[in-house]
């Protein structure tokens, strides 16, 4: 989130549109209310009429994985009205900037496009082809009143003069009024002082579009001058109680503590990683804040390695593995690798995936060609007894599993970081249960043993293993607070850093003092300041609310960077440093005025993105000692055109991978071009097939949570939610002759599943373009291992061997099923 | 007359709404005084963030001081910002969670082609598990790649997880699978 939780009071209009916050994060509903109550419209956008919608002003059906259609119409129901924030679009947003000549987009492709090539994407861009054009000094070229013919502005309403009423209308499923009503009321966000939010969540990301329907929102919010104010906001819902944290410390793939880059096997040396992921900006205006790069990749493997990483060693640049350029090692790619027998041994911590991964037979499959698997739950779960799942013969399988009990949360001690990116403390009420241990502890035992083994037997490239820092144990059992210090990370030499002496051993103060020439270390630039010798900052409590009264609790936990509970926070004031909201203001400039110029700088409020002087002075002149607010950004500004992305610089409409029609009413390209789709002989689909007419989706309800690992074992959540149901409306179930209650099977390409039947009035057909479209949905809680009857299975067989080119996030949220009576 | 503090709360509500205490035969004070002493002479309180989705409610957890020194009871904290002691049905079943008699409680471990699990000790299944993570990494080791650029990884072991492990654990466990040249990392983030 952008934004926090609390913030969503501050809303003058919430869409809540991929998500359903009432059901599946409730206690936000308390901010949804409390906005409502103080005249808030609420607008739900959902196949399904959920909860949320329930309890909104406005509620509009799409058909899933439409999303960029719906949103596209509003882009353009924006700019044919006028009703963007004009000086918040020309100042912050990179819509002034002239685009080069060899951008172009014809008939759903932009230019620079190759198919096909190695990897599961069905084909790539070359990016350089959307580059911006340069002033001699070599800062992008601006065109501040928009209208030249090749800025971003002019080109976005070029691109979204397709996405007409009709044109959406007939690929959404929407009616047109509806349409109209969810543009005008969310429109209406756009007025100075206002504020629009969104909230979403899978029904996003789980698209082979997915980070372009969330693009799309963006060039919305940033259109309305939403981004950095209160109540406004790009807010991802996370599902998990530290996914933003394990998120942030970037166990994944791709990226390192802090989202730093996974070293690439062309960065050779330090220095060439180093120079290939600093973004170089020539504008003295941009703070450019990716500048400092080398200072937080330096001090990350100062806590990696300790006193064994030093300059003559590249800081143990070398002992860290690399990723071939080009090369994608994500979930998916894991598994199409096992499926293949590439992987040997396993690891699965905490999580469930022979019941949580899209197409899950394969994943199911793939198990049975590992010849270990390590599994740590607080349950047996599908991944550690996969080996005598439905359909498995045990006798055959040769994999050993060691199945490990984790302690719960509340026999721990530890801090989460939530959707707000706060990072909150939480501490250890009884002991571990049994023979269970912290998931700590387990890490640091295995790891002594792995060490052990090295030390004492030698092996291949011990160097790494044998030189990691190891020391977060107190009397022998893991010690939270030492892994958390070295997280925010100490000074490892006396050194005198902005005139004050630092010693060696003390904590940093915050990220704005750390150092690349090794003489600091810290696991996470974005956690450092959350544990200083002021003491750990996630553990405050104080109930004292900010100046502004707008919420933010500045001394309750902490939260990241630099306990800024909104980012982006500049953009919420115009240019002279004033808020674009009176009342619920974030910061505002309160420095010295004389003769209509600021002599002196202060912020009051959040804690601003920079201290810099605003960009002009209050007679308007503009200021050369100051920088654009979005400082993340190479150039400074908001990105309406993102030339980074893989599938394009302008989010655009395609199918999914599985649809229920035959042509893309927007261009002749029917599935994103760049999406990935995996291709061994468990990777099946069909699109357009009349054996599976049906829209398919998964979902979730209240009483259960991600696979049902941590709800299928209690009581009262069974008694309440016992059964796998596929929800369907009164129409179909009467083309199908099924009865509420009964059992039925729902089948795709790859799988059937026997499901309840639930019919209801919260699924209606859809029209699309003349046709009548089914959709049904399915809740993904389920699996064989609870209930023991065995007969409640994930809702994960169903689902596509295809995801989104940039994050390679499956596409659960749309496919194609049949439902039949059994 | 006994009274649990779900007891409690009931007559203290059926009060405020005005049914007279003395309609209900007994000395409302008593039970306050043993509601009370329910709630803290026997237990230990610490506050814990719910562990489900991620806005990040706070809760109380009592922990008997007697006993077996297990949960009492789990509630939401008045005093956190967010929830002002609100917790959804998930939120409200965390003790069922944590008193889960379906709780692995030992390490257990199945051989190959074995069709049960057997009980074993820590010692003996971290130890195997450092002996095979050693085997597979030397066996598979790719000091370079196909280039001939130095890339220092095994593909061989892949590891998923975890969104459910605290910040502090997230760190230690992706340096250790990271020196051990892992490049499969994933976890929940990702689906």
């Amino acid at each position: 989130m952008t934004n926090h939780w609390i913030d969503i009071k501050n809303s003058d209009c919430i869409l809540i549109m991929g998500s359903n916050a009432a059901e599946n994060h409730p206690i936000s509903f308390k901010y949804v209310t409390q906005a409502m109550e103080k005249g808030a419209k609420l607008i739900s956008v959902d196949p399904r009429f959920t909860r949320t919608s329930s309890k909104a002003d406005i509620y509009a059906a799409l058909r899933s994985g439409t999303d960029i259609a719906f949103l596209g119409g509003m882009i353009k129901y924006i700019l044919d009205n006028n009703l963007y924030n004009k000086e918040y679009t020309a100042s912050y947003t990179n819509a002034p900037f002239i685009v080069g000549r060899e951008y172009g987009f014809k008939d759903g492709l932009f230019t620079g496009y190759q198919k096909g090539g190695e990897g599961p994407n069905l084909g790539k861009y070359d990016k350089s082809k959307w580059a911006f054009e340069m002033d001699g000094k070599g800062i992008p070229k601006k065109d501040r009143t928009l209208l030249h013919k090749r800025s971003v502005f002019q080109l976005m309403k070029i691109h979204y003069q397709r996405y007409d009423l009709d044109t959406v209308s007939k690929v959404t499923g929407t009616p047109k009024t509806d349409l109209l009503e969810v543009y005008k009321t969310f429109a209406a966000s756009g007025a100075k002082g206002k504020a629009g939010t969104i909230m979403y969540a899978m029904g996003w990301t789980q698209h082979t579009t997915g980070t372009q329907i969330i693009r799309a929102m963006a060039v919305i919010q940033q259109l309305l001058g939403n981004m950095g104010v209160a109540g406004g906001g790009v807010n991802a819902l996370r599902g998990e109680s530290n996914v933003q944290g394990s998120t942030d410390h970037c166990l994944l793939w791709h990226i390192w503590p802090g989202y730093l880059k996974t070293p690439r096997s062309s960065n050779e040396s330090l220095e060439a990683y180093n120079a290939k992921w600093t973004p170089k900006s020539d504008d003295p205006l941009s703070a450019n804040w990716w500048s400092n790069y080398p200072k937080y990749s330096v001090s990350l493997l100062k806590s990696f390695f300790g006193e064994n990483a030093n300059r003559a060693n590249q800081f143990g640049y070398n002992w860290q593995p690399k990723v071939d350029d080009g090369t994608g090692y994500s979930w998916f790619d894991i598994f199409d690798a096992m499926y293949k027998g590439d992987v040997e041994g396993f690891f699965a911590w905490g999580q469930n995936p022979a019941c949580s991964g899209s197409n899950a037979s394969k994943i199911r499959k793939a198990m049975e060609n590992l010849d270990w698997m390590v599994n740590v739950n607080l349950f047996d779960n599908e991944t550690g007894s996969f080996w005598k799942g439905p359909g498995t013969d045990s006798s055959k399988i040769k994999t050993e599993v060691f199945m490990l009990p984790a302690a719960v949360c509340v026999e721990k001690e530890g801090s989460v970081t939530n959707s707000g990116r706060w990072m909150q403390w939480r501490y250890q009420g009884p002991k571990p249960m049994g023979n269970s241990l912290p998931d700590g502890d387990i890490i640091l035992r295995l790891g002594k043993k792995i060490m052990e083994e090295y030390k004492t037997s030698g092996g291949v490239f011990k160097d790494p293993i044998v030189n990691l820092k190891w020391d977060y144990e107190t009397h022998g059992e893991y010690d939270p607070h030492k892994a958390a210090k070295e997280i925010n990370g100490y000074f490892t030499k006396d050194v005198t850093v902005k005139g004050k002496m630092c010693k060696k051993g003390t904590l940093v103060p915050s990220f704005a003092w750390l150092q690349a020439d090794g003489s600091t270390s810290s696991g996470n630039w974005l956690y450092c300041n959350s544990y200083t010798e002021k003491g750990n900052m996630s553990a405050r409590k104080s109930q004292k609310d900010a100046p502004n009264k707008i919420g933010l609790y500045p001394e309750f936990a902490w939260c990241w960077p630099v306990n800024r509970r909104i980012i982006y926070n500049r953009a919420s004031v115009d240019p002279k440093g004033r808020p674009w909201d009176k009342k619920d203001w974030v910061i505002k400039f309160a420095g010295q005025e004389k003769d209509g110029k600021y002599v002196s700088k202060k912020w009051i409020g959040d804690v601003p993105d920079g201290g810099w002087y605003p960009m002009e002075n209050p007679d308007g002149s503009k200021r050369t000692d100051t920088k654009h607010p979005f400082i993340m950004r190479k150039h400074g500004h908001a990105q309406i055109f993102g030339p980074g992305r893989a599938d394009g610089p302008f989010p655009e409409h395609y199918e999914p991978l599985e649809s229920p029609i035959k042509n893309n009413a927007f261009s002749s390209q029917m599935v994103n071009p760049t999406a990935v789709v995996y291709s061994t002989k468990a990777d099946a689909y069909a699109s357009g097939d009349p054996k599976f007419p049906f829209v398919g989706t998964t979902y979730r309800v209240s009483e259960h949570w991600q696979t049902g690992l941590m709800t299928r074992p209690q009581g009262w959540l069974m008694e309440m939610q016992p059964n796998v149901f596929v929800e369907m409306s009164e129409e179909l179930a009467k083309i199908r002759g099924i009865k509420n209650g009964e059992r039925v099977m729902v089948e795709s390409a790859r799988a059937s599943l026997e499901c309840t039947a639930m019919v209801t009035k919260r699924f209606k057909p859809f029209n699309i373009d003349g046709n009548t479209v089914h959709q049904v949905g399915v809740p993904w809680h389920y699996g064989w291992r609870w209930p023991t009857t065995g007969t409640e299975e994930s809702a994960n067989l169903l689902t596509p061997p295809a995801g989104d080119p940039n994050t390679r996030i499956p596409e659960t949220k749309a496919f194609q099923v049949n439902v039949r009576k059994l | 007359m006994k009274f649990n503090r779900r007891d409690f709360i009931k007559i203290s509500s059926a009060t405020a709404a005005g049914v007279a205490v003395s309609g209900l035969g007994f000395d409302l004070k008593a039970v306050k005084s043993h509601a009370s002493l329910l709630k803290t002479q026997y237990a230990r309180e610490s506050t814990t963030i719910c562990c489900y989705c991620a806005v990040g409610c706070g809760a109380i957890v009592h922990t008997s001081k007697l006993g077996d020194g297990r949960v009492i009871n789990i509630e939401g904290d008045p005093d956190h910002v967010i929830n002002k002691g609100a917790l959804c049905s998930k939120g409200s079943s965390i003790k069922q969670l944590v008193e889960n008699d379906k709780r692995l409680t030992e390490p257990m471990y199945r051989a190959p082609y074995s069709d049960k699990w057997k009980t074993v000790s820590w010692d003996w299944a971290l130890s195997k598990i450092a002996q095979r993570v050693k085997k597979t990494r030397d066996m598979n080791f790719q000091k370079t790649n196909a280039k001939g650029q130095i890339v220092n990884r095994t593909t061989s072991i892949a590891s998923v997880g975890s969104a459910a492990m605290d910040n502090e654990e997230c760190w230690m466990y992706q340096t250790l699978m990271r020196s051990l040249g892992l490049v499969y990392i994933e976890h929940q983030a990702r689906i």
